[in-house]
């Protein structure tokens, strides 16, 4: 039998790992990344890798991992993949280990763990303060040696365009843009995976890296693929506002002793050094004495910022507050936390060996994704998602060090998944006719043209920044239902003025500002899919806070929220799943004292 | 200068890899914090030269902006280094960008760097598993094994070190020093070095490691302070007793 030809879209954890198990299974992967694969944004994570291999003595067990994930998300997750993925957890993390991952070890030398938030237990897995670099490495070496034997043909520099479906809106393909040619391009599969990781630039500045647009998701979300929980997005409490980015400080920080405080008083002007400890406000300390620093991240988020908004605390008067390691000495810190000191020191110039960091939110990761079921199969048949592209395992929100695994178990059920299914169509016999690759190609040149000749006043980059600034303000930390139905009428008006977009470039060759144009135009979709669900759910539940509707209201919010594309109406619009709970009984999810 | 309100820019430009370079000025309304990256993303916002003309967006290679992703490499006031950690206010100014000299640019800023990816092919950059199957927890290593396996784990592939080298040409081949590294670093994994032999063969000859010719360059231009000159000596090393051994075994 012929071997399975397979795309994966996307070259970070999620795609590496699909891609790997696809070649060992004897499976042809075509490889399209936008960078070269090891540029991928799994380079940015930094604290770790979640697994309970209870190597510390302390009890730890994968059901316990599964618990405080499902806890964490706020019970919005079906429970079933993520207890598989809790239960395959430690398996990867030997995997990983037997790759050659540079683990920071224990004087026996067996791998260290630390602890990360919303747990008690020492259950992150860590390589300095730069794992998700050494992990992706791990990957991509090994897929360069699938790539040497002939098993995966990579196409680095190279933007998804969109699925080609058959005359039953079974996925064929994809057609794809060559980033220095810009050559519109059809590739026939048997099946699709897509790994395109998140959605940051919808918001403007935010940690991810410069290709998470989400537009690869949107596009399929208009021609017909489910968009899951797109209103939940976490706001990570501790990164560093910069002019072209939000850089992020890992959660290790706190989870190797960092504290988070700020002056007492108001106005207070002393030099850190000279406010002593009794003038300190840890306020993460007093308010959840049992988990300290360490709540997870939509708790820390909203007591910083209430820290800041309303108790007008923050240093100086703005918005930030200090995230100190001055007590820790300098030996571990190099030791366990060097890379991301490195990048404080870089773009602030100060040591934060010495002097606290000041830090506040930033957007940081989607839990939202593309829709798909226990094998990580989306609504269209032959197209898998697996990875932060994907919507499941997180719920409302996710656990620090918890995405790096999602990411590996997304891609190593997908990988498989979709070789299995591929043997089956190529046994079908069923062979697509030419033309759903030919007018999908023509759809596609004809945007191009549209686009290329368009002629108007309208400059991509600052509608971006209209998006970014909008999507910011009232789609992240705090959420009230009218800046939300303001948010839904800017985007209507912005989609209305990306019409009339002029590109300053219309030259047919490594046309940056022509991609961006094409995936900003995906990014204003999706973001109506993000502010319609967030109006929708009238309640708070993870990352999604109304003060208006300030509890968890499981009677009528424990669903899945999914968008379908109304092509004619042109905007979003909503079904709900129920979610299933049938491991985990829902209780009430309190990090402060009363648990 | 820290305090002047704008910032001027010179860009040298080439719309694609056949045609003649040439520069363009800009001047940019002067912001706290600014680093090159988001000039250049302030340019796209606003393309119109200092002197008033429009023109295009720059095109530039980017992506994390921390610079751990290895992608904006540049030649930054004539040295190579991540645009993404630039600080305009530690720059010289007129701050001059140029794309590498020694690797053909595709447009603008962008080059083309794979061929530091072939020569990780070449040099077997991996460790040879078994798959992905459970087969247990990998070999047990010391802290202080892992503490030196990690620094030089950290290459983000940015090719400065290959830029800034005088041996690094066409005329030599020279291999480089990121590759050289990683023969290094999986020569000295437990399991990795099952293909020593093969990687030191790879090093052997023209175009290998005794093009080096210590000028030290790279370790200088490192942006992750990796020991690259460590690492050429120790491989160096093993390469000579490679080829020793094979001269007595022929």
């Amino acid at each position: 039998m012929a071997h399975p030809k397979i795309i994966v879209v996307g070259g970070g954890l999620a795609g590496l790992s699909a891609t790997i198990k696809i070649a060992e299974m004897g499976g042809h992967v075509d490889l399209f990344s936008i960078v070269p694969v090891k540029r991928s944004h799994s380079v940015c994570a930094q604290g770790g890798i979640n697994a309970a291999k209870n190597l510390k003595g302390e009890g730890d067990s994968t059901w316990q991992h599964f618990d405080d994930t499902v806890y964490g998300g706020d019970f919005l997750a079906n429970q079933p993949p993520v207890k598989l993925m809790c239960d395959m957890a430690p398996g990867i993390i030997d995997l990983l280990d037997r790759m050659g991952v540079p683990f920071n070890r224990t004087p026996e030398g067996v791998l260290d763990f630390r602890r990360f938030g919303g747990t008690l237990y020492n259950r992150t897995a860590f390589a300095g303060a730069t794992t998700g670099q050494q992990l992706l490495y791990a990957l991509d070496e090994q897929v360069r040696r699938y790539e040497a034997e002939g098993k995966v043909t990579k196409y680095e520099g190279w933007e998804f365009l969109s699925a080609v479906l058959d005359e039953n809106r079974v996925c064929r393909g994809i057609c794809a843009m060559d980033l220095r040619g810009m050559e519109v391009v059809t590739f026939p599969a048997e099946a699709v995976i897509i790994a395109t990781g998140g959605n940051g630039a919808i918001f403007g500045k935010s940690t991810n890296s410069v290709v998470c647009t989400g537009s690869a998701q949107s596009a399929l979300y208009q021609q017909g693929a489910y968009y899951a929980n797109g209103e939940f997005i976490q706001v990570h409490p501790t990164c560093i506002p910069g002019e072209d980015k939000l850089r992020l400080m890992s959660e290790s920080a706190r989870g190797e002793g960092g504290r988070v405080w700020v002056p007492r008083t108001q106005g207070d002007k002393r030099d850190f050094k000279s406010i002593p400890e009794s003038d300190r406000w840890y306020f993460l300390e007093e308010w959840y004495p049992k988990y300290g620093n360490l709540v997870p991240r939509d708790i820390a988020t909203r007591a910083i910022h209430k820290v800041v908004f309303e108790h007008h605390l923050g240093i100086d008067g703005s918005p930030m507050v200090y995230l100190d390691l001055t007590h820790i000495d300098r030996a571990t810190l190099d030791r366990k936390l060097e890379g991301i000191l490195e990048i404080y020191e870089k773009f602030v110039g100060d040591d934060p060996r010495d002097v606290p960091m000041k830090i506040f939110p930033g957007m940081h990761y989607t839990m939202g994704g593309l829709w798909v079921d226990f094998d990580q199969k989306t609504n269209i048949q032959g197209l898998y998602a697996c990875g932060e592209a994907d919507y499941s395992i997180h719920g409302a929100n996710r656990l620090g060090a918890n995405s790096l695994m999602s990411c590996i178990y997304g891609g190593f059920i997908a990988g498989p998944g979709a070789v299995q299914y591929a043997r089956n169509v190529i046994k079908s016999g069923h062979t697509p006719s030419h033309n759903i690759y030919e007018s999908e190609k023509k759809r596609q040149q004809e945007i191009n043209s549209r686009l290329m000749n368009n002629d108007g006043t309208e400059n991509p980059f600052l509608l971006w920044r209209e998006l970014g600034d909008t999507m910011t303000k009232n789609c992240t930390v705090i959420r009230y239902n009218k800046s939300l139905q303001e948010t839904d009428a800017k985007l209507v008006e912005l989609l209305e003025r990306y019409r009339h977009v002029n590109l300053s470039d219309r030259t047919m060759w490594a046309n940056t500002s022509f991609v961006f144009a094409r995936q900003l135009y995906n990014m204003l979709q999706l973001a109506r899919v993000i502010a319609q669900g967030a109006e929708w759910r009238n309640e708070s539940r993870g990352a999604h806070y109304k003060p208006d509707f300030p509890e968890r209201d499981d009677a009528n919010f424990l669903k899945t929220t999914k968008a379908y594309f109304a092509a004619d109406a042109d905007e979003p619009r909503f079904e709900f799943d129920s979610v299933d709970t049938s491991l985990i009984v829902p209780r009430p999810r309190r990090y402060d004292a009363a648990t | 200068m820290a305090n002047s309100k704008t910032v001027l820019i010179k860009i040298k430009r080439q719309d694609n890899p056949d045609s003649k370079p040439y520069w363009e000025e800009f001047e940019l309304p002067y912001r706290p914090g600014m680093n090159v990256t988001s000039s250049l993303m302030d340019i796209a916002a606003n393309p119109v030269t200092k002197q008033g003309e429009a023109t295009t967006p720059v095109t530039y290679d980017s992506n994390c902006l921390e610079e751990v992703c290895g992608s904006c490499a540049m030649l930054i006031n004539g040295k190579a280094r991540m645009a993404c950690s630039a600080l305009i206010d530690k720059l010289e100014r007129p701050v001059r960008l140029e794309p590498f000299s020694k690797f053909p640019v595709v447009r603008d800023l962008a080059v083309d760097r794979s061929v530091l990816f072939e020569n990780l092919k070449k040099v077997k950059a991996w460790v040879p598993t078994d798959g992905t199957y459970d087969l247990g927890s990998g070999p047990r290593q010391t802290a202080a094994e892992q503490e030196e396996n990690y620094p030089l784990s950290r290459c983000i592939s940015c090719c400065c070190c290959m830029e800034a080298c005088p041996q690094f040409n066409d005329n030599t081949g020279f291999v480089g020093a990121a590759a050289i590294s990683q023969v290094r670093l999986f020569n000295n994994h437990p399991t990795g070095k099952s293909l020593k032999v093969d990687r030191l063969k790879a090093l052997m000859g023209d175009g290998g490691i005794q093009e080096c010719g210590y000028a030290q360059n790279c370790v200088e231009v490192c942006p992750k302070d990796i020991p690259l000159t460590k690492s050429i000596a120790d491989v160096g090393g093993q390469v000579m007793w490679q080829a020793v051994k094979d001269l007595f075994r022929t």
